[in-house]
């Protein structure tokens, strides 16, 4: 088994794809129509094409904004993407107008941040130990 | 409102949260648990982190802001200035000040 799709919900897809693509740099792999308005759209890393996907989901279920309201406002990060350099990724993100919760923590082996993806979600970036 | 803070400072948990707080003002539950379990591998629950929170806010030491969706904990260090006042001389009475 392997983790092929990972997902988060977005409030407008059209502008969760700029931000995922322009801003973050991901790349576009599936757009496809599904229903009247909604798309089965995905990004991945360019890093790693094959890679797993990221799900830009539509945020239909009522519930969704209750659980997602709820988390941001703890700061409780959705999802996590690696970067090779917290502080060098923070300082990129920074300067696109992205707006930080959390300011690169070095927290021993590991470096985190948390950013708001205008979305509705917070993200968390972080690196790896080496 | 003293017995409130001296209760929120006799846990050795919540000193470590003042610590960090004083590190950096303006932080969310997530930071603060992250902190405390990746600086200080102190294995709490949210909910324990919460609980903590809540006895530092009701002690005036900690405040919470709503900024847009989030919500930060800020540090205040008024009511501490209070226990000094109240045991501490101020300069003019030290009686080694006093002496020429």
């Amino acid at each position: 088994m392997k983790i092929h799709l990972t997902s988060v919900f977005v409030d407008d897809q059209a502008k969760a794809l700029h931000f995922y693509t322009e801003i973050l740099g991901f790349v576009k792999k599936h757009d496809v129509p599904v229903g009247e308005q909604d798309r089965w759209l995905t990004v991945v890393s360019p890093d790693e094409p094959g890679g797993t996907e990221l799900l830009l989901e539509p945020t239909g279920h009522p519930a969704a904004k209750a659980y997602r309201d709820a988390l941001v406002q703890d700061g409780i990060p959705l999802a996590q993407f690696a970067v090779d350099d917290v502080h060098a990724e923070y300082a990129r993100l920074h300067g696109l107008g992205v707006h930080f919760i959390q300011e690169p923590l070095d927290m021993g082996p590991v470096t985190t941040a948390v950013f708001d993806d205008t979305c509705g979600n917070l993200i968390q970036i972080a690196t790896e130990p080496a | 409102m003293a017995d409130d803070l001296f209760k929120a400072l006799a846990d050795p948990t919540r000193r470590t949260i003042l610590d960090e707080l004083t590190l950096k003002s303006g932080q969310t539950l997530f930071e603060i648990c992250s902190r405390l379990s990746m600086k200080h591998q102190l294995g709490i629950s949210r909910q324990g982190v919460s609980q903590h929170l809540a006895v530092l806010e009701a002690a005036g030491l900690v405040e919470t802001r709503r900024e847009g969706r989030y919500k930060f904990h800020d540090l205040n260090t008024a009511p501490l200035r209070r226990i000094a006042d109240r045991w501490l001389a101020p300069d003019a009475s030290r009686p080694e000040e006093n002496t020429p």
